[in-house]
């Protein structure tokens, strides 16, 4: 009798020993770790999210509570949305002059960045180590060296009297605005193509294509998720632009989103309209933001290196 | 900026020293590329190119203003002044009470953009890399963490200059928060680190993100190797850790700063134009653009451009930031592939411009 039961201890007790042995417990320090990075994780969400929270909150505050500072709008309201779009701001119309700015923006530096891009990433030729400074040395000069002169050739002053004038048209900030963009979609574009392996092309040249379709039929389709992501990124770079536009575009029926936002005047006159800077804020920030999310992956993988094999 | 587009085309690839390798798509091509290459680099001689030089020739005049003395007509146009724009900013015309005590205005922006780049940048990158490695250690919830570390970077800087403005309100949430009066937005000292504030909660997620791609490629090995040989923690982080994340770190911290010295929206819309105490080159230069003076506008606006390119420069020579990742065949290059961090280190690059415009 005595005996079993001395067994089945000594069974049970191997049991826990094995149970132990298949699930080592971490080290406390290491588990200690595990929960310090949660928390760290959290603080950098927090930390990245709470100012836009207060935006969104002050938002959705009555124009009446001016600047409360309570956490929770009591009671929420759309006023402020609704001032937005008043005809003394006419937000609408500056959001179509961004999209249409933005918009033409992107779709001209892709098309002439994407066949740039493919000469640096694949063709072998004399002077590209120049071209590749030249490109960055135009993204890294100052926006505000073109004022002086684009704004006394826009406005037709002497001596570019010759000049159209182009103050408060699309123009004037679309083709100052390539000049930065069209760098950064060539870096980016270039370094997507250099991720397809060359083999690629030289399979469909073998099987009789030139060059050029088979870029055209090999090479563009697989680097689609390159291409859209420096879309993504060239078109957020251009929304956002304020300088140019702020520059160049004066009057109230041509001017970009984030130059409207900035010129909000109140019904008061002095004092700031903040509830509805904030609205407008969250209408231009909210369409990035759902392009973020849903593309992060896509524009974090074109950090990760080997994202095509 | 012309001369690249003026070097002789198409030269035989096989003349060019390397060792040629059979490249059926590159044989030859020279011409192509240069006819691929020409859209690009003609938009940016004209976007680009035409504008810079014209503004350098408008640092050298200034327009006229006033009845000219010798016909007695109201004058217009431009007359030379030589360099005065440039000394000008020696000769004390124009001076202002900032943070560093009363300067000419030209020397009080200076200094504003050195400081505000210095402060805003270290902080920056300290927390990115800090953010960096407690993403790196995360197993689960990265992805919401990374979603959550690209909304600061979406937020068009104008708007969140404005919302920064209304948390630092003087009856704001920040004085709530703080319980105190502080002043931010009214040309104080504090007005300063509200910028720093600001600029940093915008960007130094961008720079996490950037180290962690480059911790990502560091493999495990290397530390588990270290830790067989006994190193701690720390020693982890200094001797491999900084080291492998060197290049990545260099490259955005470079192009963080070169947009932290080209700052205009965010004091702009945060505290105002001709506020001394942020005012930067970028604001001054616009301001005096707006108000017609095109020359000196145009001459701080250059010494702007040297700056930031005296900086580029020293990064690329002290640091070794690799700006240019591949130099076709001047880096070792293993069976036509690049390595795995170069076309990396190129995107990131990419980004990094995009990052702050």
């Amino acid at each position: 009798m005595s005996t079993t039961t001395a067994d089945v201890r000594e069974e049970h007790l191997s049991k826990e020993e094995i149970e132990k042995l298949a699930h080592p417990q971490r080290p406390l320090r290491q588990r200690v770790g595990v929960v310090l990075s949660y928390v760290g994780m959290g603080v950098i969400v927090l930390y990245c999210i709470i100012p836009f929270y207060w935006m969104v909150v002050s938002a959705f505050r009555d124009p009446s509570e001016g600047r409360s500072t309570e956490f929770i709008p009591s009671p929420a309201s759309i006023e402020n949305f609704k001032s937005v779009f008043s005809a003394q701001n006419n937000f609408g119309r500056s959001l179509l002059n961004s999209v249409i700015v933005a918009g033409t923006t992107t779709i001209l530096v892709l098309l002439f960045g994407i066949i740039g891009a493919y000469a640096l990433a694949r063709l072998r030729f004399r002077g590209k180590v120049a071209v590749l400074w030249l490109i960055m040395a135009c993204s890294m000069f100052p926006l505000v060296v073109l004022l002086p002169p684009l704004l006394k050739m826009f406005s037709s002053t002497s001596p570019f009297t010759w000049f159209p004038y182009w103050i408060n048209t699309y123009q004037s900030v679309i083709l100052p605005g390539l000049s930065f963009g069209l760098p950064l979609a060539v870096w980016t574009l270039t370094a997507f193509f250099k991720q397809l392996p060359v083999e690629l092309e030289q399979a469909a040249m073998v099987d009789g294509c030139t060059p050029g379709v088979a870029f055209r039929k090999v090479i563009l389709p697989l680097a689609a998720p390159g291409v859209l992501t420096t879309a993504i990124i060239v078109f957020i770079g251009a929304w956002n632009e304020f300088l140019l536009a702020l520059t160049f575009l004066q009057d109230k029926n041509i001017q970009t989103a984030t130059v409207a936002i900035s010129k909000f005047t109140g019904t008061t006159g002095f004092d700031t309209p903040y509830g509805s800077i904030m609205a407008a804020g969250v209408l231009v920030t909210v369409p990035l933001l759902l392009a973020v999310l849903i593309f992060q992956r896509r524009i974090v993988a074109g950090l990760t290196a080997g994202g095509v094999k | 900026m012309a001369t690249a587009t003026a070097e002789p085309r198409s030269l035989p690839a096989t003349e060019d020293g390397h060792k040629h390798k059979k490249n059926a798509l590159s044989d030859g091509q020279g011409r192509l590329a240069w006819i691929l290459l020409a859209p690009t680099l003609i938009i940016i001689a004209v976007v680009a190119g035409i504008p810079v030089i014209l503004s350098i020739w408008e640092s050298f005049h200034q327009t006229n203003s006033g009845v000219d003395p010798t016909t007695g007509m109201v004058a217009g146009g431009d007359r030379w002044v030589g360099l005065q724009n440039f000394t000008d900013i020696f000769a004390g015309n124009n001076p202002v009470t900032g943070n560093y005590g009363t300067m000419d205005r030209f020397w009080n922006a200076f200094l504003n953009t050195t400081f505000i780049t210095i402060v805003c940048v270290l902080l920056e990158t300290v927390i990115g890399v800090a953010m960096a490695l407690i993403m790196a250690k995360a197993f689960r919830g990265r992805g919401l963490v990374r979603a959550g570390i690209l909304v600061p970077w979406a937020i068009p800087t104008i708007v969140s200059a404005l919302m920064w403005k209304l948390i630092f309100d003087s009856s704001g949430v920040a004085n709530r928060i703080l319980g105190r009066e502080i002043l931010w937005l009214a040309d104080t000292g504090a007005s300063f680190w509200a910028i720093v504030i600001a600029d940093t909660w915008k960007t130094a997620p961008f720079i996490g993100l950037l180290t962690l791609a480059g911790l990502q490629t560091i493999p495990g090995e290397v530390y588990e190797a270290a830790k067989v040989d006994g190193a701690t923690t720390w020693q982890q982080f200094v001797r491999i850790t900084l080291p492998m994340v060197k290049p990545a770190l260099v490259v955005a911290v470079l192009f963080r700063t070169l947009d932290t010295l080209r700052m205009f929206d965010l004091p702009y819309g945060m505290i105002g134009a001709g506020k001394y105490r942020v005012e930067t080159l970028s604001i001054f230069a616009y301001q005096e653009a707006s108000q017609s003076r095109y020359g000196p506008a145009a001459a701080y606006a250059i010494i702007l451009f040297i700056y930031v390119l005296l900086v580029a420069f020293l990064f690329v020579r002290i640091l070794g930031a690799e700006v240019i990742g591949d130099a076709d065949g001047k880096k070792k290059k293993k069976k036509g592939e690049p390595p795995p961090g170069e076309a990396m280190q190129e995107t990131m690059i990419g980004e990094a411009i995009g990052g702050a415009h």
